[in-house]
C-alpha cells in the first residue's frame, strides 16, 4: 500500500533572534512587527552574536526582554549616544537603537542629529506612531495638525503647538546620513517593503556604509482610541498624505556597494 | 623616567591614556579644555577612541554606552558641564557600572566663571543625580597627585563598578608643575562577567537602570549600599601634615589645603602648634579620623573655596566636642596664604565657643572684607 507522506514545509516561525517572552505591546499595536522584522533580518545576515541593541525611554522600554541579543537601557532620548559610545569600541559589532518619536524626535533630537551628521555606522529602527504611547497618548513632536491627543485635547494647534517634524526628510539633509528612508506597517505589502529596508540598513552598517534609520509609521490603537483594523485604515488615510513613503538619503557609496 | 614641565589638564589627559583608557567622550568648556584637546590627538594616535560629542549630554551617554562594554572610559567637564551630565551619571550609578570622570571646578552658580572653586563638592558627594547613590570622589592638591590618581580612579571605579570622580579645581587644571608620569599601559578591558560585548558563545547580557519592581529596585539600593559600605571600609584617604602636637588642626581639600599648608608652615615659623589635615577622599569621606584628630586638638579651622560645603562633614564627626572655626573664599577667589595664617592667628588667642555658627561668624568677618 502506498503511503502518503507530505513533506514538512515550514512557512512561518519564531526568530532565533527572539526570546521566548511574550510582548507587553497593547493589541494591534504595530511594535510587535517592527520587532519581528529586525529579528528576521539579524536571523538572516547572521548577526545575533555580534549585536548590541540599545532600547529607548517609551512603549519599547523593555525591547530588550525581546531580542534575544546583549542589549543596553539607555535613558529619554539618548540612545543614539549610548550607540556611538558601544560602537567606538566595538567596531566590528553591530549596534542598533530601536526609538520612538518622543524619544527621537523631541527629547533626543540633539542626540540623533549629531550620529547622523558624525555618520555614525549605527542603524536606527524609527517608530513614528504620532503620540507618546507610553504616557498615555499625548502630543508628541510627529502629531498630526489638528490630532487630538491628551495633552491637545482640542486638536494640534499649529499656532501655539507648533507643527509636526518629518524627521527622515530632515536628517536626510546632513552629508553624514547614509541612508534615511521611510516605511509603514500598515499592511502586508508595506510589511514586506519595510522588512526590505531594514535589511538594507544593516547591511549598509556591516558594509561601514555610515548611519541609516528606516522611520516606520505605526499605530498606536489604545491611545488613538480605535481598533486595530481602523487604526491601520488611520495610518493609510492620515499619516501617509503628511509623512511619504520613501527614500529620502541614499549616499552615492550605497548605491555602488548595490546592497 | 625623568621629571618634566606639565600643564595639569594635560598631564591628567595624559595619564588616563598611561593608564590604559581606550575611550574618551567629552565637550569643550572652560577650564578643562586642554584634557579634551590633549585626547583628540592622542587618542586616534594610539588607534583609541576619542569623541567631541554635541553637549555633555551626549558625551556622559557616549560614556555610558562604552562603558557597559567594559572598556576603560573617562569623560572630563568644568561645574556646569558636570551637570548637565547629572541625568547619565545616576544612570550609570543604577547600571553598576565603572566610569572616570573629572570635573575641573570653576566658580559658580549658574554661568558662574571660569575662575577656581570648590563649589561643587556637595553635588558630586552627596549626590546630584537623583536616586540612592554614591560616587566616589577624590581630591588631589597638585598636578603630581592628580597624576598618580588616576590609575587609582580607573582602578576603584572597575573594582567597585561605580563612578571614580577626580575632583580638582581650575587652579590645578591650568597650572603647570613639573610631573613623572606613569608607565605607559595599553588600553584596558577586562572580560567582566556584565559587559555587553556581543552574546558570543554565552547567553545574552542586559545591562539597564531600570527596575520596574519595586522590590527589585529596592535590592538594587541595597546592592549599591552594600558596596558603598565596603568603600568606606576601604578607600579612605587622606594627608597630614603637622599634626603630633598640632593644637589648632587645619582643615582643608585640594588647591584650599595646599594654601593652608603654606599658611600652616608660615605659622609654625611663629611657634604656632598648628598642622593639616587634608582629606583626599572626599566621598568616603575620613569622617573617623577627624573625630580622633578632634579628641586631640582645642579647636579646627575649616577652610574651602566654597561656604562651607565640606564643613558639615566636619562638624558631623566632631560633634560638638570642640570649636570649629570656618574661613572661605567664594565665585572664584583663591584664598593667599596670609588670609589663612591671619585666621590661624586670629584662632589662636580667641576664646572660642562650643556653640558658635561657624559660617555666620564667617560672614560677619567677610562683612568687612568684601565691602
Amino acid at each position: 500500500m502506498a503511503t502518503l507522506t507530505i513533506p514538512d514545509n515550514l512557512v512561518y516561525e519564531r526568530p532565533q533572534s527572539f526570546t521566548d517572552s511574550p510582548t507587553h505591546y497593547c493589541p494591534g499595536c504595530t511594535h510587535g512587527v517592527a520587532h519581528r522584522l529586525v529579528a528576521e533580518v539579524l536571523d538572516e545576515m547572521g548577526l545575533a552574536n555580534r549585536t548590541v541593541g540599545v532600547a529607548p525611554v517609551g512603549c519599547s522600554v523593555f525591547a530588550y526582554n525581546y531580542f534575544n541579543t546583549d542589549f543596553v537601557e539607555a535613558a529619554h532620548g539618548r540612545a543614539p549616544a549610548m550607540a556611538t559610545g558601544i560602537k567606538r569600541v566595538l567596531p566590528d559589532h553591530i549596534v542598533f537603537t530601536y526609538q520612538g518619536d518622543g524619544d527621537l524626535a523631541s527629547i533626543g533630537m540633539g542626540e540623533i542629529v549629531h550620529a547622523a551628521a558624525r555618520g555614525e555606522n549605527i542603524t536606527v529602527i524609527f517608530i513614528n506612531n504620532a503620540n507618546y504611547g507610553m504616557t498615555g497618548g499625548q502630543m508628541a513632536p510627529t502629531t498630526l495638525p489638528g490630532m487630538k491627543t491628551s495633552s491637545s485635547p482640542s486638536g494640534r494647534d499649529v499656532e501655539t503647538q507648533g507643527y509636526p517634524i518629518r524627521v527622515a526628510e530632515l536628517l536626510a539633509t546632513l552629508e553624514g546620513a547614509g541612508f534615511i528612508v521611510r516605511r509603514s506597517l500598515h499592511d502586508p505589502a508595506n510589511i514586506r517593503k519595510a522588512k526590505k529596508a531594514i535589511r538594507t540598513a544593516f547591511e549598509v552598517q556591516t558594509h561601514g556604509l555610515g548611519f541609516s534609520l528606516v522611520e516606520l509609521l505605526s499605530t498606536c490603537p489604545t491611545n488613538w482610541g480605535m481598533t486595530p483594523v481602523d487604526a491601520l485604515k488611520w495610518v493609510e488615510s492620515h499619516m501617509l498624505p503628511f509623512y511619504p513613503l520613501g527614500d529620502y538619503k541614499i549616499a552615492p557609496a550605497i548605491t555602488a556597494a548595490k546592497i | 623616567m625623568a621629571r618634566e614641565l606639565w600643564k595639569g589638564n594635560e598631564a591628567i589627559a595624559e595619564a588616563a591614556v598611561r593608564a590604559g583608557l581606550e575611550a574618551y567622550f567629552g565637550y569643550p568648556i572652560t577650564p578643562q579644555n586642554e584634557i579634551l584637546e590633549w585626547l583628540s590627538h592622542r587618542m586616534p594616535e594610539l588607534g583609541r577612541a576619542f569623541v567631541q560629542a554635541e553637549a555633555e549630554l551626549g558625551a556622559i551617554n557616549m560614556v555610558y554606552g562604552a562603558a557597559c562594554t567594559g572598556a576603560r572610559v573617562m569623560t572630563s567637564s568644568s561645574s556646569p558641564g558636570i551637570s548637565l551630565m547629572m541625568e547619565g551619571i545616576s544612570y550609570i550609578a543604577g547600571t553598576e557600572i565603572p566610569v572616570v570622570l573629572v570635573n575641573v571646578m570653576r566658580g559658580g552658580p549658574g554661568l558662574g566663571n571660569i575662575a577656581p572653586s570648590q563649589g561643587d563638592y556637595n553635588q558630586i558627594c552627596k549626590g546630584g543625580g537623583h536616586g540612592d547613590y554614591h560616587v566616589i570622589v577624590l581630591a588631589p592638591a597638585s598636578i603630581q597627585e592628580a597624576v598618580d590618581m588616576m590609575p587609582l580612579a580607573f582602578d576603584l571605579a572597575e573594582k567597585y563598578l561605580t563612578i571614580c570622580c577626580v575632583l580638582i579645581d581650575g587652579s590645578i587644571g591650568q597650572m603647570m608643575e613639573p610631573i613623572e608620569l606613569p608607565e605607559m599601559r595599553p588600553a584596558q578591558r577586562k572580560d567582566f562577567p556584565w559587559a555587553t560585548n556581543g552574546a558570543k558563545n554565552r547567553p545574552r547580557r542586559i545591562l539597564t537602570s531600570i527596575y520596574l519592581d519595586p522590590p527589585e529596585e529596592e535590592k538594587t539600593n541595597l546592592r549599591l549600599l552594600k558596596r558603598w559600605e565596603a568603600i568606606q571600609a576601604n578607600e579612605i584617604r587622606s594627608k597630614e601634615y603637622f599634626l603630633d602636637d598640632a593644637e589648632i588642626v587645619v582643615i582643608g581639600f585640594g588647591t584650599a589645603g595646599r594654601v593652608a599648608l603654606s599658611a600652616v608652615r608660615a605659622a609654625r615659623a611663629k611657634g604656632l602648634k598648628v598642622g593639616l589635615f587634608r582629606p583626599v577622599s572626599l566621598s568616603p569621606y575620613p569622617y573617623a579620623r577627624v573625630a580622633e584628630l578632634a579628641g586631640k586638638a582645642k579647636a579646627f579651622l575649616v577652610v574651602e573655596m566654597n561656604a562651607g560645603q565640606m564643613l558639615d562633614d566636619v562638624r558631623l564627626a566632631v560633634n560638638g566636642r570642640i570649636p570649629i572655626e570656618f574661613y572661605g573664599r567664594l565665585g572664584g577667589v583663591v584664598p593667599f596664604p596670609d588670609e589663612i595664617l591671619d585666621e590661624i592667628q586670629r584662632i589662636s588667642t580667641a576664646d572660642l565657643q562650643l556653640d558658635g555658627n561657624p559660617v555666620a561668624d564667617w560672614m560677619k568677618r567677610m562683612e568687612a572684607m568684601v565691602r
